[in-house]
Order: C-alpha cells, then sequence, then structure tokens
C-alpha cells in the first residue's frame, strides 16, 4: 500500500465510525422523534446491554480447551459478586481477577 | 469562576465511573499500539486513529486491513459492518444528549460502547451539571485509549506484558452494566430479546457475521411486540 492508499484506508474507517454514531441524530434533529422512535430509544438499551455482554464474549470458544470455563466461573464471581455486595468496581476487579488466576495459573 | 466549579465537579463525579475503563482501554490500546508497530507503522499511525476513530474493534481489524492489499470497498463496508451497532446507541441517546449544547458534537463523536453505556446508566449525582458529567466521561475514555495505543506504537516490542487475562474487565463491565439495568426494569422481556438475538446469531453465523443479524431480529422483535412491551417491559 502507498500512504496514500494507507490514508484512504484510514479514512474510511472514519467515516464508517462518524456515520454510524451521528446518523440518528442527524435523521431525528431538532423537532421531537417520531413515535416508533421514542419507543425503540426506551426498549433498546436494556437489549444493547444484553447484546454487549455477548459481543465482549465472543472470542470465547466453547469448542477447545477450556471450553469457555474460565469466562464462565469469572462471569459467575462478577455475578454473585454484584448481587451481594453491588459495588460495581468491586465486582468488576473481583471477576477480573479471578480469570486472570485462571488464565494465568489454572488452565 | 462559577463554571470552573461545575465543571471540576462534574470531573470528579465522572472519574470513579471510568476507572473500570482506565482498566480495559489501557491493556486494550497498549497491545493495539503494539501490534501496529510489529506491523511495522510509526506511532503516528495508532495516535490518528485512536483520536479519530476511537472504536477498539475496528481497529483491531484495521491492522490487518492495513496490512493486506488495498480494498476501499471491502474496507468501508467491513467498517460499516463493524460500527452498525452505534446506530442503536444514537437511537437510545436521542434524548439523553438533548441540551447538551456545544459539547454534543463531542458526546456523539467520542460514543463507543463503554461511554454509551456509562453515560446511558449513571446516575448524575444532584449538583452535578449533567452534560459535563457526560462530556468528561466521554473525554476520560478517549484519553485512556488514546494514550494506551500512543505508548504502545512508541514502546511496541519492549514491553513484554504479563498481564494476560485483564481484558476480562471489559466483559466483566458490560455485565455489571447489564445487571444494573435489570434491577432497576420491571419486566425484563427487552434484556432477554437482546440476550437471546446475539447468543443465537452467534452460534449460527459466527463471531464475525453475527452482530448485524442479531440487531434486525432485535429490531423485528420489539416492533413486533410493541404493544406488548411499551406500557411495562424495558423502561427503567
Amino acid at each position: 500500500m502507498t500512504p496514500g492508499q494507507r490514508a484512504i484506508t484510514i479514512g474510511l474507517c472514519i467515516l464508517a465510525t462518524v456515520t454510524t454514531r451521528f446518523l440518528p441524530f442527524l435523521v431525528f434533529k431538532g423537532k421531537e422523534s417520531p413515535g416508533f422512535v421514542k419507543y425503540l430509544g426506551k426498549a433498546l438499551p436494556a437489549a444493547v446491554f444484553g447484546m454487549l455482554v455477548v459481543y465482549s464474549l465472543k472470542d470465547t470458544s466453547v469448542t477447545i480447551r477450556p471450553y469457555g470455563l474460565p469466562e464462565a466461573l469469572a462471569l459467575g464471581a462478577t455475578v454473585g459478586l454484584h448481587l451481594w455486595k453491588r459495588q460495581m468496581l468491586l465486582s468488576i476487579a473481583g471477576g477480573t481477577a479471578l480469570y486472570m488466576l485462571l488464565v494465568q495459573g489454572v488452565f | 469562576m462559577a463554571e470552573r466549579g461545575i465543571r471540576l465537579r462534574a470531573l470528579k463525579a465522572a472519574f470513579p465511573h471510568t476507572i473500570p475503563i482506565f482498566a480495559g482501554f489501557w491493556f486494550l490500546a497498549l497491545t493495539y499500539g503494539v501490534m501496529m508497530n510489529r506491523a511495522g507503522f510509526s506511532f503516528l499511525y495508532p495516535a490518528v486513529m485512536s483520536v479519530l476513530i476511537f472504536g477498539g474493534s475496528l481497529e483491531f481489524v484495521a491492522v490487518t486491513l492495513l496490512t493486506a492489499p488495498y480494498a476501499p470497498l471491502q474496507t468501508l463496508i467491513m467498517a460499516l459492518i463493524i460500527q452498525a451497532r452505534h446506530l442503536m446507541y444514537g437511537i437510545s441517546m436521542l434524548d439523553v444528549y438533548r441540551g447538551t449544547g456545544w459539547k454534543k458534537a463531542y458526546l456523539i463523536f467520542g460514543m463507543c460502547d463503554e461511554t454509551f453505556s456509562i453515560n446511558y446508566t449513571a446516575l448524575v449525582p444532584k449538583g452535578v451539571d449533567r452534560g459535563w458529567f457526560m462530556f468528561f466521561v466521554t473525554l476520560l475514555n478517549h484519553a485512556y485509549w488514546v494514550t494506551g495505543a500512543v505508548t504502545g506504537g512508541l514502546l511496541g516490542s519492549l514491553i513484554s506484558f504479563d498481564t494476560r487475562g485483564l481484558e476480562f474487565v471489559m466483559p466483566a463491565m458490560f455485565a455489571v452494566i447489564f445487571m444494573e439495568q435489570w434491577i432497576k426494569e420491571k419486566r425484563h422481556a427487552t434484556a432477554l430479546i437482546g440476550l437471546g438475538c446475539a447468543a443465537g446469531c452467534l452460534a449460527l453465523f459466527g463471531k464475525e457475521a453475527f452482530m448485524i443479524p442479531a440487531m434486525v431480529l432485535v429490531l423485528a422483535l420489539l416492533g413486533a411486540f410493541r404493544g406488548l412491551l411499551e406500557e411495562k417491559g424495558g423502561e427503567a
């Protein structure tokens, strides 16, 4: 790739990102959003957070060793800690610490 | 002086919310910078890309795109597919980002997965300006990402880190945010739709291609069951 081609490639990545981030705001600018969009704005986030949990774990393989076991255990610890103490940072740190322990020392 | 006080208070309120992201972004961005360095790029590349793209998944893919033969159309399509999920964030934030003045453009520009999640869910403390709070959440996350990427790009192969597993802060954070949303809701239909559609599509289409079908499916289901969901489900 020439420097120009590199610049275009990077430029296209920027364009795609900016477009997907700004588009809804440009389409529904200023005035009241239509009813269905308002409804989506309220109903979507809960669904999106569910999707993001899956998205952030998409590289986990359940078919090759260790079969997603470290992820499952660490996720269980995160959820358990959060149910118990409901301290966001503690739940995240605890789950991550267990995961690091598991992938570095156990599996 | 008053304005300065408002900003400082917002920054202090925003910072704790970004601590897990600091850990996660620094690790991921450092890895990304090191990858770019090892692929033969000057640190200026990760610097410019982390500032202007500010989207982790795409930047990792871009390392491959930049070392492959030039294919602009394929690059654009791939980038749009990877970034399409931001459309859902925008629709969710239409009202949240309303009335934030000149900061709004930057709030939208810097709306990555993590920033969206925090700005949507965080309870802004009383007496703290909401616009500035969200601005600092966005700016801090952006700064973590850029400094990590530049450091990785500069140090490159000098770094050997035994921080394997640190990347789990991201799924852990999303799980906790999901739970917080779950606790706030009266009914969980939409949360389960999101979780189920994404998991089902991941199993069916594989990790490279599942987000678009999952999004379409989520929108179709939310549309089809609007009558049922609108009154009770989904709302915080």
